[in-house]
């Protein structure tokens, strides 16, 4: 498979690229908005070209303990699934964290609580970013806002699943799943072999035990409670290490601005559009866009905000990331959310309208 | 007293695969006759190197500390899901289950019908001992009706709790699947007959052709609250006739 240039739905990259990252195996169920991802792999039928297994789970709760047994093995696996049944994969990721076992999850996000609505939304953030899950883990989550970052980012999130032997999340929603645009489909790389997986994974995978080495046991369950939190201080160690060296971020008209906008996804491009209302009328607002939700681009945040008046996170949900901007922050700036919920989605000049009610017009 | 300088024949020795790691199942458990049968029989096929076993949350959920393989611990009922992904990225690989009645056939059952519908090429091992022993005797979906449990202390009351579960006959149903049979290890000859079973089941998830399950129906002598020699008195008296040994299916 050659570098190409298509135009293409953001889901259906996905699944171009888990084939052309070299991946081992995708196990999924369908649901909206994000089922064109199994439905583009069923065509694209990899297992006859790569060897890449495809499989329709009878639930999101067998797709993430499938992942569980691919990851054990070493390979390559990843699922993707709408906010409802990344609720349901929520167990199993606990446990792939707690196992440190490297696999990506895509959640498309779609407006909630409850079955709720197939309409985009970004209320998914808690789950993912926070947990979702029992136990102290973290995950590290990747939030596109295209769909040539919803290509791109599967690679990414394989490489980052295996340097951290963590899970990873993209973290995206129902507009970028479902919106159409120009993207640059990477020559593809090809699967691990088992001798590759051996060599480098070796020292935890199950790839058989052979004469000489120990047998490889991948689980969750320590008994005893000192153990357990030995296994709890390698995690946290580990995340440490994650938020000081893979922040992720894009910044839009800060280096001069007196008003910063946060948002990811889908909400940072609407956001782009509302900088340049506030501009065109003298306001100077700049852009923050978080690539990494977890780890979160504080430093930068904070750095900006030193130079401001007020800050707001656009966010599609009641205010979730906001929390993370107001601690980035620490209170010395005014931090205010704006969003639209259960799948609306909110225009540039609503985002602009907000900005000007809450930060220009009242007074503190 | 006559002696016999030729050398000793040794008809009996602990399995290769078995560790020395003291056992934490209780003195009469059937878990440790079956870990034996599933060591040997992996040593037996030279498998050793190919061997992949999925353990349950319940007892057994430290079965890798007692055979010397690899081994993926799974959540309280996925081990069929976690079985299924380890066989399909290793085709070449020999994967089975070991899962009690509460992990397979309450939490995990719609991971053990499917999986067997779609005719995986693993093997289930299933203990059946109709009750919750890790959690301390609570009623199991295989728990017979007015057996008594700390969740069904009058008693299992079909009105209150439903009726024993025989998932053996169910998975039989399915063309996915291969082998089930039912087996016990409460006396010598029906751990010879267990250990074909299990010979048979991993050899049919070498060559492929659907899901083999094997039904132990097994004692838990602390959970029923009884000697080790009542409790096999017991389940041949009430759990075989609710359960009968002998294949279900074998294609």
């Amino acid at each position: 498979m050659k570098e190409e240039i298509r135009l293409m739905k953001g889901n259906e990259v996905v699944a171009e690229a888990a084939v052309r990252a070299g991946c081992d195996g995708f196990f999924g169920y369908p649901i909206t908005p994000q089922t064109e991802i199994m439905e583009t792999l069923m065509e694209l039928k990899p297992w006859e070209t790569t060897g890449m297994v495809v499989l329709q789970a009878e639930s999101e709760v067998a797709s993430i303990n499938m992942l569980y047994g691919g990851a054990a093995a070493g390979k390559r696996v990843m699922t993707s699934s709408s906010s409802p049944g990344i609720s349901l994969m929520c167990e199993g990721i606990s446990y792939l964290a707690s196992a440190e076992l490297p696999c990506v999850i895509v959640d498309v996000m779609r407006g909630g609580p409850g079955l709720g609505t197939i309409q985009p939304s970004q209320s998914d953030y808690f789950q993912v970013v926070k947990g979702g899950g029992h136990g102290d883990y973290k995950l590290i989550v990747l939030a596109p806002a295209s769909v040539q970052e919803m290509y791109d980012f599967v690679e990414t999130a394989f490489e980052l699943a295996f340097k951290y032997r963590t899970p990873v999340v993209i973290l995206s929603d129902g507009l970028i799943g479902q919106m159409m645009e120009r993207v640059t489909l990477r020559e593809a790389k090809p699967r691990m072999t088992d001798a590759y997986i051996a060599e480098h994974y070796g020292d935890w995978a199950l790839t058989g035990r052979k004469d000489g080495r120990r047998r490889n046991i991948v689980t969750s369950v320590r008994l005893d409670p000192h153990v357990m939190e030995g296994v709890n201080d390698r995690l946290q160690e580990k995340y440490r290490r994650i938020e000081r060296d893979e922040v992720r971020y894009e910044t839009f008209m800060t280096d001069d601005c007196d008003y910063l906008f946060v948002a990811y996804g889908s909400s940072a491009r609407i956001c782009r559009k509302a900088v340049d209302m506030a501009r065109s009328e003298g306001i100077k607002v700049g852009l923050l866009r978080p690539i990494t939700l977890f780890p979160f681009p504080s430093e930068a945040i904070a750095s900006i905000a030193s130079h401001c008046k007020g800050a707001m996170s656009v966010e599609m949900s009641a205010g979730q990331m906001v929390e993370d901007v107001r601690l980035a922050v620490n209170d010395r700036i005014p931090v205010r959310h704006f969003g639209r919920m259960g799948g609306a989605v909110h225009s540039p000049e609503e985002v602009f309208g907000a900005f000007k009610e809450m930060l220009i017009n009242q007074k503190r | 007293m006559t002696t016999n300088n030729n050398e000793e024949i040794l008809v009996y020795a602990k399995p290769s695969l078995m560790t020395d790691n003291t056992m934490h199942y209780c003195p009469g458990c059937s878990h440790g006759v079956v870990h034996k049968l599933v060591a040997e029989t992996i040593a037996d096929m030279e498998l050793t190197d190919k061997a992949v076993g999925v353990s349950p949350v319940g007892c057994s959920v430290l079965a890798y500390d007692y055979i010397d393989i690899d081994w993926a611990e799974a959540a309280h009922g996925r081990a069929p899901a976690v079985a299924t992904a380890l066989k399909r990225l290793s085709p070449e690989k020999l994967v089975f289950t070991y899962q009690g009645d509460g992990d397979l056939a309450a939490i995990g059952t719609a991971e053990t019908i499917h999986a067997c519908n779609r005719g995986e090429n693993i093997t289930i091992i299933f203990i059946n001992n109709a009750i919750y022993g890790m959690t301390g005797g609570q009623m199991a979906p295989t728990t017979l009706l007015g057996m008594k449990t700390a969740t069904c202390p009058e008693g299992r009351d079909p009105h209150l709790h439903g009726f024993p579960f025989k998932i053996a006959d169910m998975v039989a149903l399915l063309p996915g699947v291969r082998y089930v049979t039912r087996q016990s290890v409460h006396t010598p000859a029906a751990v010879r007959k267990a250990k074909k079973a299990i010979t048979k089941a991993f050899t049919n998830s070498m060559q492929g052709g659907g899901t083999s399950f094997v039904e132990i129906v097994a004692t838990c002598n602390s959970g029923w609250k009884m000697s080790p020699v009542a409790a096999n008195k017991w389940m041949e008296e009430h759990m075989f006739p609710e359960y009968p040994l002998g294949d279900v299916k074998d294609i």
